[in-house]
């Protein structure tokens, strides 16, 4: 069964595309995914993929060619399939399928015409208006979803689960891709290919387009300064003590409280870049950076200057669990303030973080390390933390940054501060 | 002697305006049948109410006015508006919805309008513009001014809340107002003594301690003169005046409405037409002289010239333009 | 900048507005001697003299209809209606000869007048004494209507009705009155036809205007402690309306309620509706909800009045739904 390559719609403006390059070639062999060409939109230059695997039959437009969207550009058949009648080219048997396509495609009939997807077909979808704009300009097939509305009605946080979780719900016409093994846990194997393409997950494209419109377009720039852990500790270890079996402090509960209150005492840091107006907030929303199994994902701890040590643990502690099983609603991770990415867990010394715009500032905590310190005058063992600011230079200067930064810290090295 | 020489001048001031009236009232027995010819046709549409009969109580009121006081009229003011001295063209073209119309198409023969002449409209909310008559008596006060402003609305809006809550403010802020009633006998096809426990208008003027006077509204000359006087009235001390102008139409209510009806018989129509004000007033200009018959049809020839002139000039005007749909709703 | 009451700025508008137009006058009942029937008119008969400050008969369409035709004589009249309710009885001249004596005229007679007066529920004053008339007022081509819900947008947009040459309802609120704020001193006029965000928000759009702008910024509030921020959208103005800030808002909140005084059939938030259904349809991720007066004549008993009114708990409710959080 041939499965027709329109020119898509690569950017949710595009009328038309110019056909830059052919990456395939009439009767190569592709996958799904693959990059079959380079298509230019009136945005930039986009990549058209696969959404089946074959061979590529039936080339219809000519490099440099401009077609209207949803113009059938070519076909992608099975090995030794024929193209329909009055389609074919007459020369599908010169190209021999290539050996890896037909090991990598198993038979396509059941994905194209899963009984599943034709009873769906039959009822239409309920979805919201937003839905159904937010599926078309994504190419997610709204079929594919189950709706948390009433009614089973398709709502917006359907989509914005769908796009955190890979390729569940790949476009309508197109088979379901094979779900790509997360990146870093895989140890390097000799299976003899000298790499792997792997296809971007909607989140890991969502990460890359949000950084790249903040660490291109945000002037950032950086502010480091060096914590003494010791009385914190301290404080942590009393405080621990005290609960007993009533929960536990960490040192990130001290840390998201310790950066709420420094930002109450620095607003010009707790503000959005907005184009012609900058926000200054007067709410403090912390934006907790999680790390999740192929991305990241910041939900928002809100009211974090008023809410006590023990909430923040609670409510961060939940966040991060909701994060890891994808089942944050848009209201958690949406609407924070200022952001707060800790990898001291992860035995960083020192780094700078990128900017959640349209927020001005984050920053970034390293590990907590014990060095020698020279204390009045004698080189004792301390604990000690690295933070570095990152300020989007248009709202935060050097001299800001380091009020807010000088604050922090100093509520960190005297945990007493905070009552302030 | 001065009197001897003065009293032949103040006698032909009279004839003169006697014959004027007659001329208006003319105008407007001409100008009316032929509107109920152009509504039979139908170039006129909607509701169209003919003043025949009544002619001689605008011709006898307007002619007490000066040209910077208001007038405003209920919708039945064709008349007023004709002898006020609005164009028969822009009433006609008015009448047939046309751009050239005195409101420009968007009002009809309900809504006559000219701010130049300050006749501020006919209105066709029975008794809802009789409060807009005390308003502009208001600002006549409020500045200062000695104008005053004539209102005309028929007998059945004596029964509208309205009318007793304008009486009552124009007599208790003392506003220059002459209240002219113009009592036809027949709120569309309801005989006023059949809804009316007071039948005699001017007695309402006893509730609100008002000056009033009963007039023959057939004798275009004695509406003059009970207006004159309201009118000095209202100029020298401020006071409103009750005018109840005994009157009758010789039309149907509305041109939707036959002439007789139900409501009244041929026979009285006809015992009324013999009160005709225009025969009597031409018949009192031809005893004294001042008026003959071949005078008389030129007159009437001259007037209905000018009608018919009116309705080529309405029948040749353009419709409003499409934009005006939109237009005036808001001052911009 | 000065704190004034509602009632304060009202009377601040009308003073400098008197000061500045001789041509301006204020009429209706008890506005004289007795300082108006909520006091909005205190000190103005002293200063500006009975010819300007007219304590009128209790005939609401007779004095109506002075102020019309007072206006089409060319002053600025501006009625106080000692409520709205009241005004009823003066809608003829509203709606017949105010709104339409422009258009029926061809232009030729233009009504600048201000009708005011407090409009909608107070306290236990029963079902005549408590109803919102907006909706059968902003249905009327020719008329502006406007429902400021602060003491700034009360002077502000008192001094653009008067200067306005177009008949303009103002709805003020008895519960509104002794409502305080910052007033900026002089020269402040609000334009007519612009909401006002009242407060920035992401997650749902709450629009309402005059005394139901109060009882939505309590549910942003209580909103925003449950974790959702809401944008309060102040009309403001209901004739014209601004539907370029409505459609901006839903656009980037994607849910929208609306809270009005009014019953439900037919109004203003029927308006509202139409118009974010058709201008920001693709942005709706839940159909509008509207929170009303209950469709019931105004009750006494307390216990049923505040059931019957819009209140901050239902406003977070419909929010909570149309968030699917509920």
């Amino acid at each position: 069964m041939a499965t027709t390559v329109f020119m898509e719609a690569l950017s949710p403006t595009m009328e038309e595309g110019r056909l830059v390059k052919w990456h395939k070639r009439e009767g190569d062999a592709v996958q799904v995914g693959e990059t079959l060409a380079e298509v230019e939109t009136d945005k930039a230059i986009m990549d058209l993929q696969a959404r089946a695997d074959g061979i590529l039959r039936q080339v219809a437009v000519a490099e440099g060619q401009t077609v209207p969207v949803g113009k059938e550009i070519a076909v992608i058949v099975a090995p030794g399939e024929t193209v329909g009648a009055g389609r074919g080219t007459g020369d599908e048997g010169r190209v021999a399928p290539s050996p890896a396509a037909t090991v990598a495609a198993p038979s396509p009939a059941p994905r194209h015409s899963p009984p599943a997807a034709a009873a769906a077909d039959a009822a239409p979808v309920k979805a919201s208006p937003l839905a159904r704009r937010m599926a078309k300009e994504s190419g997610v097939d709204l079929k594919l979803l189950t709706g948390s509305g009433p009614g089973g009605r398709v709502v917006r946080r359907d989509l914005e689960t769908a796009a955190a979780r890979p390729a569940a719900t790949v476009s309508a016409s197109a088979p379901v891709a094979p779900v790509p093994p997360p990146p870093s846990p895989v140890p390097v194997s000799r299976t003899g290919a000298p790499y792997e393409d792997v296809p971007l997950t909607q989140i890991r494209k969502t990460i890359a387009k949000r950084l790249a419109t903040s660490l291109g377009p945000v002037p950032h720039f950086f502010l480091t300064t060096e914590v003494d852990m010791e009385r914190a500790a301290e404080a942590r270890d009393a405080l621990n003590r005290q609960l007993g079996d009533r929960g536990k402090v960490s040192f990130n509960d001290i840390i998201l409280k310790a950066t709420a209150l420094a930002l109450t005492k620095h607003r010009a840091c707790n503000a959005w870049f907005q184009e012609d107006h900058i926000r200054y907030w007067n709410e403090v929303h912390i934006g907790m950076a999680v790390a999740v199994e192929d991305g990241l994902i910041t939900p928002v701890i809100r009211n974090a200057d008023v809410k006590p040590l023990l909430e923040i643990g609670r409510e961060a502690g939940d966040l991060a669990d909701k994060a890891r099983s994808r089942r944050l609603q848009p209201h958690e991770y949406t609407g924070s303030t200022f952001s707060v990415s800790n990898l001291g867990m992860f035995d960083i010394d020192q780094f700078t973080a990128v900017i959640n715009p349209p927020e001005a500032g984050i920053i970034a905590v390293g590990s907590i390390v014990q060095k020698p310190v020279v204390v009045d005058a004698t080189v004792l063992p301390r604990r000690r933390m690295r933070i570095t600011m990152s300020c989007d230079h248009r709202v935060i200067d050097g001299a800001t940054g380091a009020g807010f930064l000088k604050t922090l810290k100093e509520m960190l090295e005297n945990p007493l501060a905070m009552l302030l | 002697m001065a009197t001897a020489t003065a009293q032949p001048a103040k006698d032909e001031a009279l004839l003169e305006l006697q014959r004027r009236m007659l001329r208006q009232m003319l105008l407007v027995r001409r100008f009316e049948e032929k509107a109920a010819e152009a509504y039979a046709l139908g170039k006129i549409g909607g509701f169209c109410h003919l003043y025949i009969g009544q002619e001689a109580v605008a011709a006898g009121s307007l002619a007490a006015l000066r040209d910077d006081d208001y007038v405003i009229c209920s919708y039945r003011e064709h008349g007023q508006a004709l002898v006020r001295g609005v164009p028969a063209n822009a009433v006609m073209a008015e009448l047939f919805g046309k751009a050239t119309g005195c409101s420009r198409g968007k009002g009809g023969s309900m809504h006559l309008f000219d701010v130049s002449r300050r006749f501020m409209g006919g209105h066709a909310i029975v008794g809802g513009h009789i409060p807009l008559a005390a308003g502009l008596g208001f600002a006549i006060k409020y500045r200062g001014g000695d104008q005053v402003c004539l209102c005309y609305f028929g007998e059945a809006a004596v029964n509208i809340g309205v009318f007793h809550e304008a009486l009552n403010m124009a007599s208790v802020w003392k506003l220059p107002i002459i209240f002219c009633c113009e009592n036809n006998r027949y709120g569309m096809g309801t005989a006023f003594e059949r809804v009316a426990a007071v039948t005699d208008v001017v007695e309402h003027a006893c509730s609100y301690d008002m000056a009033a006077e009963l007039v023959n509204g057939m004798d275009a000359m004695a509406v003059y003169g009970a207006t004159e006087r309201a009118a000095e009235r209202a100029r020298k001390t401020g006071h409103p005046t009750l005018l109840e102008v005994r009157t009758y139409r010789f039309m149907g209510h509305s041109m939707s409405d036959p002439l007789h009806g139900v409501y009244r018989t041929k026979e009285e129509v006809e015992e009324q037409k013999k009160r005709d004000p225009i025969s009597q007033l031409a018949l009192k200009l031809k005893e004294e002289g001042a008026l003959d018959g071949p005078a008389l049809d030129a007159l009437d020839a001259e007037v209905r010239a000018v009608v018919e002139a009116a309705v080529q000039f309405a029948d040749q005007s353009p419709d409003p333009d499409l934009a005006e749909l939109t237009s005036h709703v808001l001052v911009e | 900048m000065p704190t004034l009451t509602y009632r304060d700025a009202l009377n601040q508008a009308l003073r400098e507005e008197m000061q500045r137009d001789p041509s301006v006058f204020l009429m209706g009942e008890e506005v004289g001697v007795y300082q108006g029937a909520y006091k909005v008119s205190r000190g103005l008969l002293e200063e500006f003299g009975p010819m300007r400050v007219v304590d009128t008969p209790i005939a609401e369409l007779g004095f109506a209809g002075v102020g019309v035709g007072a206006a089409m004589a060319g002053l600025r009249p501006v009625i106080e209606f000692m409520t709205w309710n009241f005004a009823v009885l003066a809608l003829d001249q509203i709606v017949n000869s105010a709104a339409k004596i422009l258009y029926e005229s061809g232009g030729q007679v233009p009504i600048p007048i201000v009708f005011r007066g407090p409009n909608g529920a107070a306290l236990q004053l029963a079902a005549q004494h408590s109803q919102a008339w907006e909706s059968w007022l902003a249905h009327i081509p020719g008329l502006k209507v406007v429902a400021p819900a602060t003491p700034a947008d009360a002077k502000g947009l008192l001094k653009a009705a008067i200067r306005d040459d177009n008949p303009v309802i103002v709805l003020e609120g008895e519960m509104l009155y002794n409502t305080k704020g910052d007033v900026p001193e002089g020269e402040h006029v609000v334009p007519i036809g612009k909401a006002d965000v009242k407060r920035a928000g992401t997650d749902v759009t709450l629009i309402c205007h005059s005394k139901t702008v109060v009882p939505a910024l309590k549910a942003a509030e209580q909103l925003q402690e449950q974790g959702v921020s809401a944008e309060v959208v102040d009309l403001r103005s209901l004739r014209p309306m601004d539907e370029e800030t409505l459609v901006a808002s839903v656009v980037k909140t994607n849910r929208c309620v609306v809270a009005e005084e009014g019953w439900p059939h037919c109004g203003i938030g029927a308006q509202v509706v139409d118009i974010i259904q058709r201008e920001a349809f693709d942005s709706l991720d839940a159909p509008v909800l509207r929170v009303t007066q209950a469709d019931v004549p105004m009750p006494y008993n307390k216990q049923l009045e505040r059931a019957a009114k819009p209140s901050p708990e239902k406003i977070v409710a419909a929010a909570r739904r149309v968030c699917y959080l509920d």
